[in-house]
């Protein structure tokens, strides 16, 4: 058998606060293949984010990696020391941020942003590193680059400076593209662009990607598997197009049928949105069970009382719900 | 026919920027020439990317800021220039849902002093009546009335868009505009919105315009559609019309930009706009989308296309109107 790009096994991450400790993600395992373009989606504080800064071992105070094993290419980085780990991010390990502006340096040069990656990590000169980061904007087709490499951030617009970003990541070829909601803050023309520039470079370079969003239909169209997490969990993973055709756990079905569906009034009238009811739980409050009870349709005692094993799916997709099947 | 709520004829909002020293003033424009009518019962979706004006536009027909040309009409009155009904008169009539519901409460007012100051200001002066009628629209919108004492940072996000809700139906307006009113929500909550939204709408027989980027959300819950861009309509129809039968290539790009899982291919790649918007400060002569757009010629370039008829109530601005199908 292969080895897999990424291996995230039994990842738990600890949030310290108020005197006690939450587990703001347990027990996710997913693995990634080379070049393989793969989807974690959720809503706002369910632990994605968080799960990309522990591949990327950028966990910080009060998050802490709290147990389980991240492997890259078969080898574990979870206990790497900081210096390893600077070695691995820009190198093997690259990431795409939501807010372009925040993630850039404003006091430099996008050129030179992107020139120190070949010096730091392809101990070129600064000379050629600069030659490099020209070709590298060419590459993202930002216009008339040998002008653009002497601006600084502020100067660009949100989608050229996304652009930028990208070429920052994938300057030295990273094995592995983690992209935090990449497009969120640009406008829709301009993010169906910059998807489409990542997936074709991607594709390019046999750079795999982790995608992290709250959209599913945007991470279903560019990747291929998906994992569905709630509250912390993942919940289902699925094939990407099985994951609207079979939605299989109760949340991932009540988030696919509450999309107003472009065409759907056309075919069938105004019907009501399905409605998912309640809130997403906060993190000390967590109710015990699946994660997802409160607020689930066909809830039974076991719910309430049991978490849900894996259930496995076709395809090697898994479900964790006690009433799949 | 109906007499319309809200008529715009040739509105334009413009701005001044910059000074004398640093290169002279430029005139925004951020609407220029926009005519709209909003019938009452009616929904409006106004679509658009970010700086296309549309939220400036919402601003006008709030009576927040001065129109630099043309005229607004709300129920029969004009409510620019000299005799423009008072702002006490108006806010009886139009009322206005923000985006984020966490920046649009005053945190310091528990939900009953957000929905009685307006009523006490407007001259409901009972205080039997204050209560029954806060009681009520609590109600309305999904809040228990006990919840009245309670905060803004006491509520999650989905109800302090109800109490936004409430807020801006308790003094029985007719027309409501909408400035992205779930975007700023959680997925698993923003189908209880729009549900919500729709229901109020037939209850109390309101007018909406719904400003949305999200085309699934406008396509649900809209009557008729306007696209906008760099301060013009350049489409405006029903909403089959729109979504069935896009004549502008604006809106077919805004169409085929949506990562719509469930028909991935429906609308090909060819329509997909290229570049980024232009800034408002410099559009392009003649038709502002002819950088972006698959249809450029020269006539695109040199004269603005006008806004006409194509069908039975659709219009579009472009001058290749009979030709995108």
């Amino acid at each position: 058998m292969t080895v897999p790009l990424l291996k995230v096994d039994n990842l738990r991450i600890a949030l310290a606060g108020d005197g006690a400790t939450y587990n703001a993600v347990e027990n996710v395992s997913f693995e990634i293949g080379r070049g393989e373009a793969f989807g974690l989606v959720g809503e706002s504080g369910c632990g994605k984010s968080i799960t990309a800064l522990a591949v990327m071992g950028l966990l910080r105070r009060p998050l802490s990696l709290g147990g389980g094993r991240i492997a890259l290419d078969g080898e574990e980085i979870q206990d790497a020391s900081p210096a390893e780990m600077r070695r691995l991010r820009g190198k093997r390990i690259a990431m795409i941020f939501q807010e372009p502006m925040t993630a850039l340096n404003p006091l430099s040069p996008v050129g030179k942003q992107i020139a120190e990656m070949f010096v730091l990590h392809e101990g070129m000169g600064w000379n050629e590193a600069m030659d490099r980061a020209e070709e590298a904007l060419r590459q993202v087709r930002v216009p008339s680059p040998e002008r653009r490499i002497k601006d600084y951030p502020h100067q660009l617009s949100g989608g050229m400076r996304q652009r930028v970003m990208i070429a920052i990541a994938l300057a030295c070829g990273p094995d592995l593209l983690v992209a935090d909601e990449p497009t969120t803050a640009l406008d829709v023309t301009v993010q169906a662009e910059i998807i489409d520039l990542m997936a074709e470079l991607c594709a390019a370079k046999g750079t795999a990607i982790l995608m992290i969003s709250h959209d599913l239909g945007l991470v279903a169209n560019m990747c291929k598997r998906v994992a569905v997490m709630y509250a912390g969990r993942i919940v289902e993973s699925q094939a990407a197009e099985a994951i609207f055709a079979t939605p299989s756990h109760p949340y991932t079905r009540g988030l696919v049928d509450s999309l107003p569906r472009l065409g759907e009034r056309s075919k069938r009238g105004r019907q009501r949105l399905r409605e998912i009811s309640g809130v997403v739980p906060s993190i000390a409050a967590y109710p015990a069970g699946c994660r997802f009870n409160p607020r689930c349709p066909s809830v039974t005692d076991v719910c309430r009382e049991m978490v849900p094993e894996a259930t496995p799916l076709p395809a090697e997709g898994l479900v964790r719900c006690h009433h799949h099947g | 026919m109906a007499e319309p709520l809200l008529s715009l004829d040739d509105l334009a909002v413009h701005f001044k920027i910059g000074n004398m020293l640093g290169g002279g003033i430029k005139t925004l424009k951020a609407v220029d020439g926009v005519t709209l009518d909003v019938k009452p019962g009616e929904c409006l979706g106004l679509v658009g990317e970010s700086g296309c004006g549309k939220s400036t536009l919402a601003l006008a027909i709030m009576g927040l800021l001065p129109p630099t040309r043309g005229t607004i009409g709300v129920d029969g009155q004009e409510i620019s220039g000299n005799k423009a009904p008072d702002r006490m008169k108006m806010a009886r009539t139009v009322q206005m849902v923000f985006q984020d519901p966490y920046a649009s409460l005053n945190p310091r007012q528990t939900v009953r002093r957000t929905l009685a100051d307006p009523l006490r200001l407007h001259g409901v002066t009972d205080k039997a009546e204050v209560e029954a009628r806060v009681a009520d629209m609590m109600a309305r919108v999904g809040l228990r009335p006990e919840q009245a004492d309670r905060y803004p940072h006491e509520f999650s996000g989905g109800q302090r868009q109800r109490i936004g809700i409430a807020r801006a139906l308790i003094l029985k307006p007719k027309l409501v505009l909408c400035d992205e009113p779930v975007s700023a929500l959680d997925v698993s909550i923003r189908a209880q919105i729009i549900n919500l939204l729709l229901e109020l709408k037939d209850e109390l027989g309101l007018s909406y315009i719904m400003i949305s980027h999200d085309l699934g959300v406008v396509e649900h819950v809209s009557d008729r559609v306007a696209v906008m861009y760099l301060g013009r309509i350049v489409e405006q129809g029903g909403w089959q019309e729109i979504f069935e039968n896009p004549r502008h290539p604006y809106t077919r790009a805004l169409i085929a930009a949506i990562p719509d899982p469930f028909h991935r291919a429906a609308i090909s790649a060819k329509a997909k706009a290229r570049g980024e918007i232009a800034s408002a400060l410099n559009p392009p002569p003649g038709c502002h989308f002819h950088p972006r757009c698959p249809l450029k010629a020269d006539i695109c370039v040199s004269q603005d296309p006008v806004l006409a008829a194509v069908a039975e109530g659709h219009r579009a601005a472009c001058h290749f109107r009979d030709r995108v199908s």
